[in-house]
């Protein structure tokens, strides 16, 4: 009898010291079909896939390819059994060519084919649609090329079992589609595919099965014919979350940042943001909306003057109002913002490796920012960063052991607070802040918005910068749509739709041209 | 086909403190049990005798316990100098030449102005002149990898070995007498420039010099602002940038004192113990240094303790090699082999191993 | 004409030291491991072949030199492969810092080597220094016939087989690196572990063998330097150090290019001899040309940093250990 499940996972168990990423995860993936593996951000999709793939070894269960249990303790053992891995993270080697990437870890003679494999790429190439260049360095690639190449790899490699997570953060709809397409192909070509994603329309677009994910636990999985998308949130967040996300009517706005034609080009000379024109008005929180990588992180470090911007853009702070007296933030630097007595608070996205010194204890990063100040001369003083961080600990129910931890030991919501606190806690004109409850859970999430409401009502002039819709539509006054570096609108979040904001985020609204990433 | 790995090694999340020290005394006894063997294997020496030899070498009469003392200052020098640098994640292999271009600028200022000026005022410009030059010798790599973010390990490396040249060029220049190619004992009848005695010894002087910039370094490393910059930059340059802290500047400023405290380990050497400048007056301590200074984790006090250790072992050996005939390099034997173990049990305080079972037999559990 | 043949000679001689340290230390590089070891390899690999034609010279009945060439050969290889096993050992299996187990390495090689080198002769109970005449003859055994062709003969064809070896060796890993199903396989592991992991490659396997190999070269460096260049003797001295350090920047000079490094050895031999044949050099400013290698090295070094090209830089994880579970 033909084994029926291509994959099964049962009972696997995986933590990393005291977290616990999978307990007792069960996923069947059948024959020839393509399964949604759903599932928040920090769910747990990413270890369980990986532990499929090789990466990480499981701490107790089974698993079970084509009816057999195996033991993959490596990405050969994986390779070995068909299964083929697209990570977020694209793994290829920049200064080789696509071919060499492609021949990489393969067995075969002593030297590498390269006619042979550009002849095989070319014949995938042809089956599925797809177009890579054999001779290309990866380093001279765009996003969807290295994407394509990665599946390419997979299927070179003679995957059967194919895993893709997140693949369609970093496309474009169009490119999305082709995606899509091509997964079907594949599917009919018999393969079985996973795809990781957070996304239910996409679930519903693309998967014949849907498995859920709640905090490293399997929740449940069924058939997408039968699923609406009402049901897989319930699945997915627990229990009907109605976001209760309060929010006042902003108190007298006042125009203080005025953002004129910022342009930001990386240090490859790529536009990242262009010529953005934007106000930011103290007591109302701006909401930035947009696909990931769409010039988000470049706006908000352009203000903290972290990237240099292209001459003729100009960032105006006017601390009391559009009348009053106007400072250019651009060319100054953090340091000489703060030395300005500017209080520009930013929660950065890599809290660790920007925000926060994993390696430091709690009071020492609390004066990160103010360490300059604090203390006579040369020397530092540690008594009032120490005392800020008791008080952090104590407001915002942070679990730590103490104040003396390193903060890279405490938990990702934990992290979180201690940042959000330090930067509140310099009581800030301007608070920036980038996916700031990502990995979060609901209540630290609410914690996280709750603080951001105060700050809006204390007169302080909040950017939100977002992932989820839904939150950026209740909690923002104003959100401004970014794609692809470009501004694509700013809608009034107490009369936008979701569907526009999504729309706006993939499609230039002026040109009616579909956006490229 | 599938094997999977029987050992199981994960980040420990912290270790007492004393159950660490235990761990690396554990190495330490380990690694002189192995040089036991191999000295045993060379000389069929009882290693016991052995071992009592080397105390007497180091510490045998009150003379070589002070040339020991002498030594382990003249190590933990370079040490406490390298540790700015590597707090700050920068691979400053290059103390051999900040060293010898310290102990050039003052061998210099000795043999030009000896017989010129008062010893306190000579002593005052070897040590402002090695400090500027070990500086400066630095500052170049340091310039460069904060302008152009160029490999320091690799660039510090090579400066080495330029600082030898010219130490040899000088050595040249300076030789007394001619033909002899060495620059001899430098104002041997005045002691001109030399470092005074101190309570009847001579290198008392040395001690608290030095013991006065582990101190110092310390605190600076502990408890200034600059000192806070550096752990900043060393953890993330990207937090770094957040807090306004100038990367560039941190990186060059670091450096300065890093090869100043360095050239003045240079000064220490000539004025202080040598008297004379050859490439011998570094003569590989600035590599040995680089593995005090790690291994104490940047913590200056600990560094006493290591090079201390380090420089037993060096005089323990040289004594065995010289009741046996052998040559000095014996030392280097015994001190390698230490250390291959020390460096080893590191990886015991950072993990721990245990050993996988089968999954199956939880199933049937 | 004879003054410039005379040069280059020189220059080759010195360049085939070099260029074998080099050559071993840019496979061991390819794999991230920045084995700082390597004159401690060369040492090792000196000893060791020096150690094996003694042993062999006075213990055989009727030593016959090309014997004493294969003991002596087999012998250095062996040593320095160790070498380059306990750096593989600590640096992957107990992560040990790359920087600092180097440098130990090199403290220890030079040690043992200079402590045998010194006394083995006397330790054997004879008297005098080392030599091993035999065997360095058939080290240094040429084609007379070819050698004799006026100064393209001599240029070409004067050298022992070690000088044509290294070149082998050199081009050897030049299309290994660069065409070889293994070599892509190590220079992914080099650049970025964590995908070579994730393609199937065994990045421990790899790190290993290029490590012991690589070293395994490296150390042939040491034993032609005793061979050859010193004429089966021993000088107890650094010279073997300042010979290592100079591979290693020449590792550098030549980007990582094993085929690039083997012109670059003589240019680093013919910038150390230059002095000899400038006339009006005082013994001082000998000192000074001597430099002249590092100062080129640190010109490229500076220069490839620059201009950020992204084909000559370093193997990208150069320097950092790979595993695979952290998190």
């Amino acid at each position: 009898m033909a084994e029926e499940f291509a994959v099964r996972m049962v009972d696997v168990t995986k933590s990393f010291g005291q977290v616990l990423a999978n307990n007792k995860v069960y996923l069947e993936l059948r024959k020839g079909e393509i399964l949604s593996l759903l599932g928040e951000n920090g769910s747990g999709k990413t270890t369980l896939m990986n532990m499929l793939s090789g990466i990480y070894f499981p701490d107790a269960g089974q698993i079970y390819i084509n009816g057999r249990e195996v033991t993959i303790s490596s990405p050969h053992d994986a390779y070995a059994l068909g299964i083929g891995m697209v990570h977020q993270h694209f793994k290829l080697v920049d200064v080789l060519t696509a071919a060499e990437n492609i021949a990489l870890g393969l067995p075969g003679g002593a030297v590498v084919d390269r006619k042979s494999i550009a002849k095989k790429v070319r014949e995938i190439c042809g089956r599925y649609g797809f177009d890579v260049d054999p001779d290309k360095k990866v380093y001279d690639m765009s996003v969807s090329e290295k994407q394509t190449l990665e599946i390419v790899k997979t299927l070179y490699r003679g995957a059967d079992i194919l895993i893709l997570d997140e693949p369609t953060a970093v496309l474009t709809p169009q490119e999305t589609e082709k995606l899509f397409a091509v997964m079907r192909n594949m599917r009919s070509d018999g393969k079985s595919i996973i795809i990781i994603t957070h996304k239910l329309a996409e679930v519903l677009a693309i998967s014949d099965r849907v498995t859920v994910l709640r905090k490293g636990e399997y929740i449940g999985d069924m058939d997408t014919a039968k699923a609406d998308a009402r049901a897989l949130t319930d699945m997915m967040v627990g229990r009907t979350v109605t976001l209760n996300i309060q929010r006042d009517q902003p108190e007298r706005p006042q125009r203080r940042l005025e953002i004129r034609n910022l342009t930001v080009k990386d240090s490859d000379g790529v536009v990242r943001l262009d010529d953005i024109n934007l106000d930011v008005y103290a007591g109302e929180i701006l909401g930035v909306a947009g696909i990931s990588g769409c010039g988000q992180k470049e706006l908000l470090e352009a203000i903290a003057g972290l990237q240099p911007a292209v001459s003729g853009s100009s960032v105006k702070y006017r601390p009391t109002g559009p009348d009053g007296p106007a400072e250019e933030l651009l060319g100054l630097g953090p340091r000489a913002v703060s030395d300005r007595g500017i209080r520009l608070a930013f929660v950065p996205e890599d809290r660790l490796g920007m925000g926060l010194v994993g390696s430091m204890d709690l009071a020492d990063n609390m004066m990160l920012k103010s360490y300059r100040t604090l203390g006579k001369g040369m020397f530092t003083q540690r008594r009032q960063p120490y005392e800020l961080a008791r008080e952090v600990v104590r407001e915002l129910e942070v679990v730590t052991p103490s104040i003396e931890t390193p903060v890279r030991k405490l938990s990702g919501g934990n992290v979180q607070k201690v940042l959000v606190g330090r930067e509140i806690a310099m009581h800030p004109s301007v608070l920036m802040s980038a996916y700031a409850v990502r990995g979060l859970d609901i209540n630290t999430s609410y914690t996280i918005y709750r603080l951001l409401n105060e700050q809006k009502k204390a007169g302080v002039a909040v950017i939100y910068v977002g992932e989820d819709l839904d939150v950026l539509l209740q909690l923002c006054d104003r959100i401004a749509v970014l794609c692809s570096g470009r501004l694509n609108g700013v809608l009034d979040g107490r009369t936008a739709t979701k569907e526009e904001v999504g729309y706006r985020m993939t499609a230039m609204a002026d040109s009616g041209k579909e956006a490229r990433v | 086909m599938n094997h999977e790995s029987l050992l199981h090694i994960s980040k420990r999340d912290g270790l007492v403190w004393w159950r660490a020290w235990l761990i690396r005394l554990a190495g330490l006894l380990l690694g002189m049990a192995v040089s036991a063997v191999v000295i045993y294997a060379i000389t069929k020496l009882n290693p016991v005798r052995v071992y009592a030899a080397m105390w007497d070498g180091a510490f045998g009469t009150t003379r070589r316990a002070w040339v020991t003392t002498r030594d382990t200052m003249m190590l933990l020098c370079i040490a406490v100098g390298l540790a700015p640098a590597f707090m700050m994640r920068f691979w400053n292999v290059g103390a051999e030449g900040q060293i010898l271009m310290g102990g050039c600028a003052t061998a210099a200022v000795l043999l030009y102005v000896g017989n010129a000026c008062p010893t306190w005022l000579l002593l005052l410009m070897g040590a402002a002149v090695s400090l500027l030059a070990g500086a400066i010798w630095g500052l170049i790599p340091a310039l460069c990898k904060a302008r152009w973010n160029t490999n320091e390990t690799l660039f510090t490396l090579m400066m080495n070995y330029i600082a030898i040249q010219i130490t040899c060029f000088l050595v040249a220049k300076w030789e007394n007498p001619k033909g002899s190619n060495s620059v001899g004992i430098i104002n041997s009848r005045t002691q001109a420039g030399w470092f005074p005695s101190l309570f009847g010894q001579q290198y008392v002087l040395n001690v608290i010099l030095v013991l006065a910039a582990a101190v110092l370094m310390f605190l600076y490393l502990r408890y200034t602002k600059q000192g806070y910059e550096i752990s900043v930059v060393g953890e993330s340059e990207n937090t770094a940038r957040y807090a306004g802290i100038s990367v560039r500047r941190v990186i060059i400023r670091t450096m300065a004192i890093s090869g100043a405290v360095c050239g003045f380990s240079g000064f220490i050497a000539v004025s202080g113990s040598g008297h004379t400048i050859s490439v011998d007056t570094a003569g590989g301590r600035g590599f040995t240094a680089i593995i005090v200074a790690w291994m104490a984790k940047f913590n200056t006090m600990v560094m006493i303790l290591i090079a201390l250790l380090l420089v037993f072992l060096e005089k323990g050996a040289i004594q065995i090699a010289s009741q046996f005939h052998l040559n000095d390099y014996a030392s280097n034997v015994v001190e390698g082999i230490i250390l291959f173990f020390l460096l080893g049990s590191e990886f015991f305080i950072q993990y721990s191993v245990r050993f996988r079972h089968s999954h199956k037999k939880e199933v049937e559990a | 004409m004879t003054q410039l043949i005379s040069l280059l000679t020189g220059a080759i001689v010195f360049g085939t030291v070099i260029l074998y340290g080099a050559v071993g230390e840019i496979i061991t590089e390819k794999s991230g491991n920045l084995n700082l070891g390597v004159p401690g390899i060369m040492y090792l690999g000196g000893i060791a072949g020096l150690a094996a034609a003694f042993l062999y010279e006075t213990h055989a009945a009727a030593p016959v030199g090309i014997v004493g060439l294969a003991v002596s050969f087999l012998a250095a290889l062996a040593a320095s492969a160790l070498g380059g096993l306990i750096y593989a050992f600590l640096t992957i299996t107990l992560r040990a810092n790359q920087n600092v187990t180097g440098l130990t390495l090199t403290i220890f090689g030079a040690g043992l080597a200079n402590l045998f080198g010194g006394s083995l002769n006397a330790m054997a109970g004879g008297v005098g220094q080392i030599h091993v005449a035999l065997t360095s003859q058939s080290y240094r055994a040429y084609i007379p016939a070819l050698a004799g062709l006026g100064g393209v003969g001599k240029l070409l064809f004067s050298f022992g087989f070690m000088a044509y070896l290294a070149i082998l060796i050199a081009l050897a890993a030049s299309w290994f690196l660069g065409r070889s199903r293994v070599g892509l396989n190590l220079r992914a592991v080099g650049e970025d572990p964590a995908t070579a992991d994730a393609a199937g490659v065994n990045v421990t396997r790899y790190k290993y063998l290029a490590t012991c190999v690589g070293a395994a070269i490296s150390g042939l460096g040491g034993l032609y330097y005793v061979m050859d260049y010193i004429k089966g003797t021993w000088t107890t001295d650094s010279t073997i150090e300042a010979l290592g350090w100079l591979a290693v920047a020449l590792v550098i000079f030549a980007t990582w290019r094993p085929a690039r490094a083997i012109w670059s050895a003589y240019l680093f031999g013919v910038l150390y001899w230059a002095y000899n044949y400038i006339t009006g050099l005082s013994r001082a400013s000998i000192e000074l040309f001597k430099m002249l290698p590092y100062v080129v090295t640190i010109i490229v070094l500076v220069a490839v940093s620059m201009r950020r090209s992204r084909e000559s830089q370093p193997p990208h994880s150069l320097g950092l250990s790979y595993f695979r579970e952290e998190r």
